[in-house]
C-alpha cells in the first residue's frame, strides 16, 4: 500500500506532461528486463494452444496447415464411443479425490499433533524429517515403494511377524490395492511438506488466547477445538479450494511408475492415455481432443468448487 | 505451560509422541537402508538382513555405477541442467517480480495478466510435444532448459516479497540518478537474498528430479540422458519381472554387483545432493511457501 502512495505523483506527472512514447523510453530497462520473457512464454505457453486446432483435424505430421483434413467433431465424439475413455476417466477421478481428501485432512491433522510436541528437539527433527520425501523424484519414490512393498519387503516382513498373514501378499500385482497404494505413496511423500502451511497458520494464534483456556481450566482437546482450529479456518478454506483446483492435474508420474501391466485397468489415468494413445500410437488429433477434454473436466472443477466457496463464505478465489 | 498429569493426558502423550516416532521411522528409514546396502558389499546383501548399517563395508558399489559411461553422461547432464536452470529461473523470476513490482510502469497490467493466466491452463501434452519438434528441440539439450525458464507462480512469490521492501531506498537511488538496472542489481537483489534461496531450491529441485523430459524427448539420445531417466530404466525393468539380470548383465557392469546394490548405489547418487542441501535452507522455504500461499 505505501508503493502505491508514494509512487503515485511520479507516474501522474509522466502521464500528463509528457508522451507515452517518453515513458516508454524512461522506462525502458523494464522493458528490457521483461520482454524476452515475455516472448519465451509466448512461445512456451501461448503458441501450443494454437495446436488445439489438431483436435478438429484428421491430423498428418508431413502436411502443412492449410493441407489438413478437417473433420469437425469427429475425434470427439470418438473419444466418448471408447469404452476405455470411461475406464479412464473413473480412475482419474477416483485417484484425484481419494488424494484430495486424504492429501488435505492428514496434514491438517499432523500439524495440530505436531504442535502438540512440547519437546522442541524432538519437534524439530520430526519436522525436518517429514520434509525429506517431497525433496526426492518420483522415480526414487517409486522405487522405495516398491521395494519395500514386494513380496520379501518390509511391509510383508512385518505383516508375517505379526501373524496377520502367513505368505506375503503381492501388493503391487493387485489392482484393487493400486489406488490406496497411490494415495499412501502420495502421503508418505507431501504430508510434512503440505503440514507447513497449517504449522505457520497455527503459529500466529495469539498464545494469550491459550494460556486463558488453560486458566479457564479448558484440556488439550477442547483448547485444540475451541482455539487452534477456529485459528486456522481462514487457513484451511484457502487451501481446500486451491486442492480442489488442483484436482484433475494430478499427473501421470506416480501412476506410470508405480503402475505395470497387470494393474493397467486401475493405473491409467487421462494423461498416461493421452501418451499412450496421442504419442505412442501418432494418433495426435486423438490425444489432443483428449487433452482437452482433460482442461474442460479441470475447468468445470475449478468454477464448480469456486461456486461452492462463494455460497458458503460470501468470497471468491478465483 | 503446566499440565496436570491426568490419566487422559498421560494416555494422549503415549499415543502423540508414538506417533510421531513412527512417522519419523516411516519416512527416514527407507533411506538409511538404501545408504546401508550401498556400501555393502554385494554379495553378502543378497543374504539378506541388511538394516541400517552396512555389514561389510565397501566403496565397491560406487566405483562399479560410475565405471558405466552412461551413468557419468547422465550425472553430467544432471548437474549441468540444475545449475543453468537454477541460474536462468532466479534471473528471470526476479528480473519479471521487480518490473511487476513497480507500481509505475505503464505495460505492468497487461504483462501481469499475460503471466497470470499461464496458471489457469495449459496446451496439452500433444501440442506442447509438437511444438518442440517444430522447434527441433527433440534430441536437444536445450529442451530441458528452455521451456521453464519462466514460472509464473515463482515470479508472484517473489514480486510480493519484494512488495514489502521499503519503497524509500529506490526512491532515494533514482534521486541520485541510477538507472533501473542499477536498482534492480544493487539495491533490490541483494534485499531478496531469503526468497531466492527458497525459489532457487525449488527450482534446483524440480530440475535435478526431472526425467519425463528426458523420456518424452531424448530417450534415443544417450548423449542427454539424466540421472533419474536411468534410475527410472533401470527400477521399471526390475519391475516388469526380473529381466533385470539380463539388462544389467549385457552392460557394463560387472557381474558381481547384484541389482540390487546397483539400484541402491544410484538411487543413492541421485537423491543425496538434495538431501544434504535442503535442512540448510529450511527457515528459507518454510517462509516463502507462506507468502506464496498468502498471496495466491
Amino acid at each position: 500500500m505505501k508503493t502505491e502512495t508514494s509512487l503515485q505523483p511520479l507516474s501522474q506527472v509522466s502521464r500528463t506532461k509528457r508522451s507515452l512514447w517518453r515513458t516508454m523510453i524512461e522506462q525502458r530497462y523494464l522493458f528490457l528486463m521483461s520482454l524476452p520473457f515475455v516472448a519465451l512464454v509466448f512461445v512456451f505457453n501461448y503458441l501450443p494452444l494454437w495446436g488445439w486446432t489438431m483436435a478438429f483435424q484428421s491430423f498428418k505430421p508431413g502436411l502443412d496447415f492449410s493441407e489438413q483434413d478437417w473433420v469437425g467433431m469427429k475425434n470427439f465424439i470418438a473419444i466418448f464411443q471408447e469404452p476405455q475413455f470411461y475406464l479412464v476417466l473413473r480412475n482419474t477421478l477416483a485417484m484425484s479425490f481419494m488424494a484430495l481428501i486424504a492429501g488435505y485432512t492428514v496434514p491438517v491433522l499432523f500439524a495440530i499433533l505436531l504442535n502438540e510436541i512440547r519437546f522442541a528437539f524432538f519437534k524439530r527433527s520430526i519436522q525436518t524429517i517429514s520434509y525429506l520425501p517431497h525433496f526426492v523424484s518420483w522415480v526414487v519414490a517409486a522405487g522405495i515403494i516398491t521395494k519395500i512393498l514386494s513380496v520379501d519387503g518390509v511391509v510383508n516382513e512385518l505383516l508375517m511377524w505379526l501373524n496377520i498373514t502367513d505368505k506375503p501378499i503381492q501388493f503391487m500385482a493387485k489392482g484393487e490395492w493400486f489406488w490406496v497404494i497411490v494415495t499412501l505413496s502420495d502421503l508418505w511423500k507431501e504430508m510434512g511438506w503440505n503440514s507447513i502451511i497449517f504449522l505457520a497458520a497455527i503459529a500466529g494464534i495469539d498464545p494469550e488466547l491459550y494460556e486463558a483456556a488453560t486458566v479457564d481450566g479448558a484440556s488439550r482437546f477442547r483448547r485444540i477445538w475451541h482455539i487452534t482450529l477456529p485459528g486456522i479456518r481462514s487457513t484451511m478454506m484457502v487451501m481446500l479450494i486451491l486442492s480442489i483446483g488442483w484436482l484433475t492435474s494430478i499427473g501421470f508420474e506416480k501412476q506410470y511408475l508405480l503402475g505395470n501391466s497387470l494393474v493397467l485397468d486401475y493405473s491409467e489415468v487421462l494423461d498416461l492415455y493421452v501418451l499412450n494413445y496421442g504419442i505412442g500410437m501418432g494418433r495426435f488429433s486423438f490425444g489432443t481432443a483428449l487433452g482437452i477434454v482433460n482442461s474442460m473436466v479441470a475447468i468445470t472443477l475449478l468454477l464448480l468448487s469456486n461456486w461452492i466457496f462463494k455460497r458458503i463464505t460470501k468470497e471468491s478465489v478465483i | 505451560m503446566k499440565y496436570r498429569a491426568t490419566p487422559g493426558s498421560v494416555a494422549f502423550n503415549v499415543f502423540l509422541y508414538g506417533f510421531m516416532l513412527l512417522v519419523g521411522i516411516a519416512t527416514i528409514y527407507p533411506f538409511l537402508n538404501l545408504l546401508a546396502i550401498s556400501f555393502n558389499d554385494s554379495l553378502d546383501t543378497v543374504r539378506g538382513g541388511i538394516y541400517v548399517w552396512p555389514r561389510m563395508f565397501t566403496w565397491n558399489n560406487y566405483e562399479q555405477i560410475f565405471r558405466y559411461n552412461d551413468l557419468l553422461t547422465a550425472f553430467k547432464n544432471s548437474v549441468l541442467r540444475t545449475v543453468l536452470g537454477t541460474f536462468l529461473g532466479i534471473l528471470s523470476g526476479s528480473m519479471l517480480a521487480y518490473v511487476l513490482s513497480r507500481k509505475d510502469f505503464i505495460a505492468r497490467k497487461p504483462v501481469s495478466l499475460f503471466f497470470v493466466l499461464t496458471l489457469y491452463f495449459s496446451g496439452g501434452l500433444i501440442p506442447v510435444y509438437m511444438l518442440m519438434r517444430d522447434l527441433s528441440l527433440i534430441n536437444s539439450f536445450w529442451v530441458y532448459i528452455l521451456p521453464g525458464i519462466v514460472n509464473a507462480w515463482n515470479v508472484f512469490v517473489i514480486r510480493s516479497y519484494m512488495d514489502g521492501l521499503p519503497i524509500s531506498l529506490q526512491e532515494s537511488a533514482k534521486l541520485d540518478g541510477a538507472s533501473d538496472l542499477t536498482i534492480f542489481f544493487r539495491i533490490i537483489l541483494p534485499l531478496c537474498k531469503p526468497v531466492l534461496a527458497t525459489i532457487g531450491l525449488f527450482v534446483a529441485v524440480g530440475q535435478w528430479n526431472s526425467w519425463f523430459d528426458t523420456f518424452l524427448y531424448n530417450s534415443t539420445n544417450s548423449e542427454l540422458t539424466t540421472l533419474q531417466y536411468e534410475l527410472m530404466k533401470i527400477l521399471s525393468d526390475t519391475q516388469a519381472g526380473d529381466s533385470s539380470q539380463a539388462r544389467l548383465g549385457s552392460s557394463e557392469f560387472a557381474s558381481q554387483v547384484s541389482p540390487e546394490s546397483i539400484r541402491a548405489s544410484i538411487t543413492m547418487v541421485a537423491t543425496l545432493p538434495i538431501l544434504v542441501v535442503y535442512p540448510f535452507l529450511q527457515r528459507y522455504f518454510v517462509k516463502g511457501l507462506t507468502l506464496g500461499a498468502v498471496k495466491s
